[in-house]
C-alpha cells in the first residue's frame, strides 16, 4: 500500500522546510500561488530560505518581509497589478538579501535540467544582458554541433516544491489544470514535495484522469488540506483572483511598519483566515459561471 | 483603488476624450497584423491584443509566459494574464518551457515589453537603478520580459517618456535591445530580432535600420517635439517627416472600454 501523506500545513512546513533550505514556489505564476504555505513559513519563524521561482506576485516579497530568507533565484519579484514589492526592494537595497536573476525561460531551463537530471540545459535567450552579471548560473557556450552561442543554465535541485493544486487524494497524487508554469519541472526537480489542496478526494477520482495528475505521487512527501490555499490569486475551477488584496498590499507593504501590520492582521492572529476575509468577499470572488470539460475514455 | 470583482454592464458609455493610455493601448494593437503570432506583456499589451483581436487582426494568436495559448479574445475584462476569463476556452494550456519554446524556435511574430529605463539603442533596464553594484533602487527584474527581447521577430516597448528613463545608456540590460549598436545582436550570439517600435506618453520612435539608433517618427496629439527631445536624455534624432499619432477611433475606444470598464489600465 502506498504512504498516507496527509499533514497539517503547519506539520509539512516544519518538516520539510529547514531554516537554510531552498524552496520552490509560485510555479504556475500568476495562479495557483501557495500563500497559505507562505503565510505557514513566516509564522513559523524559519530562517535562511532560498527562494526559487519564475514571477511569484506578492508571494516573494511576504516572505522576504517575513525576514525568512537569504537568496532569491527568481526572474521577478513584485506586486503584479501595482509593480514594486517594497519588502524585496529594501532588503535587495539594503543588501541583506543575495539576488539570482533569471528570466522565466532561464529559470524553466534550470528546474528542467534539475528534472531530467543533467546538470544544464541550453538556451538561446539571454546572450548579451546583464543577466550574466548577476547570476553565475548562466554561461555562454558554443553549440558543439551547429557552432552557435547559447546560454547554458545550470540545474537548480530545491530541496523542495511547494505547489497548490485543486485536488489531491491522501497518497500525493493531485490533478491540477489551468496554466501549469514550471510547475512539472519544479516539482520533478525538488527532492520533496509539498502539495497544498483545495480538496481531499478518493483516489478514484485521481486514477479517472492519468493525464491530469502534475506529478507521481510517489515522489511527494505532503498533502496539506488548504482550502483557499491560494487566495488571493485564482485558482482555475474553485475561485477568481482577489485584485483588491493585490492592490491593498501595495499600501500593506509600503513601509516596514505598515507591513508588521499586515503580518499581525493576516498571519500572526488567531483567527481563521476565511473568517479574517469575510463571507462576502469570499462569496465575490467563487465562480460565477462553471465550464465543465467532456469527460475522456481510457477503457481498454 | 478599488476595483469590483463583478464587472458590470458596460453598453452606455459616457462620451468622454480618450486618455493618454488608451491612445497608446491602440497605438500598440495597430503594431500587431492579422495572423500574427503575438507574445503577450502584462499591463497595457493585455489591452492591446485584447483590441487588435476584436477590430483588425481577428486572425492573431496570443501566447502568454504563464502557458497560454489564445486565438480569442479574452470574453470578460482581465486585470493579469492568470485571471480565469483568459482560460477559458484557451487554445492551449500547458507549461511556460513549451510556450516559451514556440519564441525561442522563432515562430513568434512580435512581443510586447514594458520599461522602466531605456537608452538610445532599444536596451531595457528593469533591474537595478544605478546598476547592479550601485543600487539606487531594485526593480522586479526581467520575468518574461528578457526572453521576448531576445527571441521575438521584433518587440514594441510600451513605456512612460521621461528624461530619467530616456538615458544614454542603461544602467543594466535586463532585455536586450541592440546594445551599442549595429551588428551587436549578432555579435553576442541572439538568433534575431530587436525592437522595432517604442511607443511612449509623448510618441512613437523605431530605430534606424543601418546604425540602430532610436529616431523620432510620430508625436502624439497636443504634444511637440521640443516637449519629446526634452523628456530624452540624449539628443534624439527625428525622422524627416515626424507624424501625428492617429487618435483613437470611436471603435476602438468603445471596444477599450469593455475590456477596461474601471479604467485601471487606461484610466487617467
Amino acid at each position: 500500500m502506498p504512504t498516507v501523506k496527509l499533514l497539517p500545513l503547519s506539520e509539512a512546513v516544519a518538516r520539510f522546510v529547514p531554516d537554510g533550505g531552498s524552496v520552490a514556489m509560485g510555479t504556475a505564476l500568476e495562479s495557483l500561488i501557495p500563500f497559505a504555505a507562505g503565510r505557514e513559513i513566516i509564522r513559523q519563524r524559519i530562517r535562511s530560505l532560498t527562494l526559487i521561482g519564475p514571477i511569484s506576485d506578492i508571494l516573494f516579497d511576504q516572505i522576504v518581509g517575513g525576514g525568512c530568507v537569504r537568496k532569491v533565484r527568481a526572474a521577478w519579484a513584485g506586486n503584479v497589478i501595482t509593480g514594486s514589492g517594497y519588502n524585496f526592494r529594501r532588503a535587495v537595497e539594503s543588501r541583506s538579501i543575495e539576488v539570482e536573476d533569471h528570466s522565466n525561460l532561464t529559470i524553466a531551463m534550470a528546474l528542467r535540467a534539475g528534472a531530467m537530471g543533467v546538470s544544464f540545459m541550453p538556451t538561446r535567450t539571454a546572450l548579451g544582458s546583464g543577466l550574466y552579471d548577476t547570476n553565475s548560473s548562466l554561461k555562454a557556450i558554443t553549440c558543439p554541433f551547429s557552432g552557435d552561442a547559447v546560454t547554458a543554465v545550470a540545474a537548480i535541485t530545491p530541496d523542495v516544491a511547494i505547489v497548490h493544486v485543486q485536488r489531491s487524494d491522501k497518497y500525493g497524487n493531485a490533478h491540477s489544470w489551468g496554466n501549469l508554469g514550471v510547475t512539472r519541472e519544479a516539482c520533478l526537480a525538488s527532492k520533496h514535495i509539498i502539495l497544498t489542496a483545495e480538496e481531499i478526494v478518493s483516489p478514484d477520482v485521481i486514477s479517472s484522469d492519468p493525464n491530469r495528475v502534475v506529478t507521481p505521487g510517489f515522489r511527494v512527501s505532503a498533502v496539506a488540506h488548504a482550502p483557499w490555499g491560494a487566495h488571493p490569486s485564482p485558482v482555475p475551477g474553485y475561485y477568481n483572483r482577489d485584485h483588491q488584496a493585490f492592490t491593498d498590499y501595495q499600501n500593506e507593504s509600503r513601509t516596514p511598519e505598515a507591513f508588521a501590520a499586515w503580518r499581525a492582521h493576516w498571519v500572526d492572529s488567531n483567527s481563521d483566515y476565511l473568517s479574517l476575509l469575510g463571507e462576502e468577499r469570499v462569496a465575490s470572488l467563487k465562480l460565477k459561471m462553471h465550464a465543465l470539460a467532456e469527460t475522456v475514455d481510457y477503457g481498454y | 483603488m478599488a476595483i469590483d470583482n463583478t464587472y458590470g454592464q458596460v453598453s452606455a458609455l459616457p462620451q468622454r476624450p480618450y486618455t493618454r493610455s488608451e491612445l497608446m493601448v491602440a497605438a500598440a494593437a495597430r503594431e500587431i497584423s492579422d495572423g500574427d503570432v503575438v507574445f503577450v506583456g502584462m499591463r497595457l499589451p493585455l489591452l492591446g491584443f485584447q483590441l487588435a483581436k476584436r477590430t483588425h487582426a481577428p486572425n492573431a494568436v496570443g501566447v502568454y509566459e504563464l502557458g497560454i495559448v489564445r486565438d480569442s479574445a479574452a470574453p470578460e475584462p482581465i486585470l493579469t494574464m492568470g485571471d480565469l476569463p483568459n482560460l477559458y476556452r484557451a487554445q492551449w494550456l500547458a507549461d511556460t518551457a513549451e510556450v516559451m519554446g514556440l519564441l525561442q524556435q522563432g515562430i513568434v511574430d512580435v512581443s510586447f515589453i514594458g520599461g522602466a529605463q531605456v537608452d538610445r539603442f532599444g536596451n531595457l533596464n528593469t533591474t537595478y537603478i544605478g546598476g547592479p553594484d550601485n543600487i539606487e533602487m531594485r526593480l522586479p527584474g526581467s520575468g518574461g520580459a528578457c526572453d521576448l527581447a531576445s527571441l521575438a521577430k521584433r518587440h514594441i516597448i510600451i513605456m512612460a517618456h521621461e528624461k530619467r528613463r530616456f538615458v544614454p545608456k542603461v544602467d543594466y540590460i535586463t532585455s536586450p535591445g541592440y546594445g551599442d549598436g549595429a551588428g551587436w545582436r549578432e555579435r553576442v550570439g541572439l538568433p534575431r530580432g530587436g525592437p522595432s517600435t517604442v511607443i511612449t506618453t509623448l510618441g512613437l520612435m523605431r530605430f534606424d535600420p543601418d546604425s540602430k539608433e532610436m529616431i523620432l517618427v510620430s508625436i502624439h496629439p497636443g504634444v511637440t517635439v521640443d516637449m519629446v527631445l526634452d523628456s530624452t536624455g540624449w539628443p534624439l534624432r527625428t525622422s524627416p517627416n515626424v507624424t501625428q499619432t492617429p487618435a483613437p477611433a470611436a471603435a476602438e475606444l468603445a471596444m477599450l472600454r469593455r475590456f477596461d470598464p474601471e479604467g485601471y489600465w487606461t484610466g487617467d
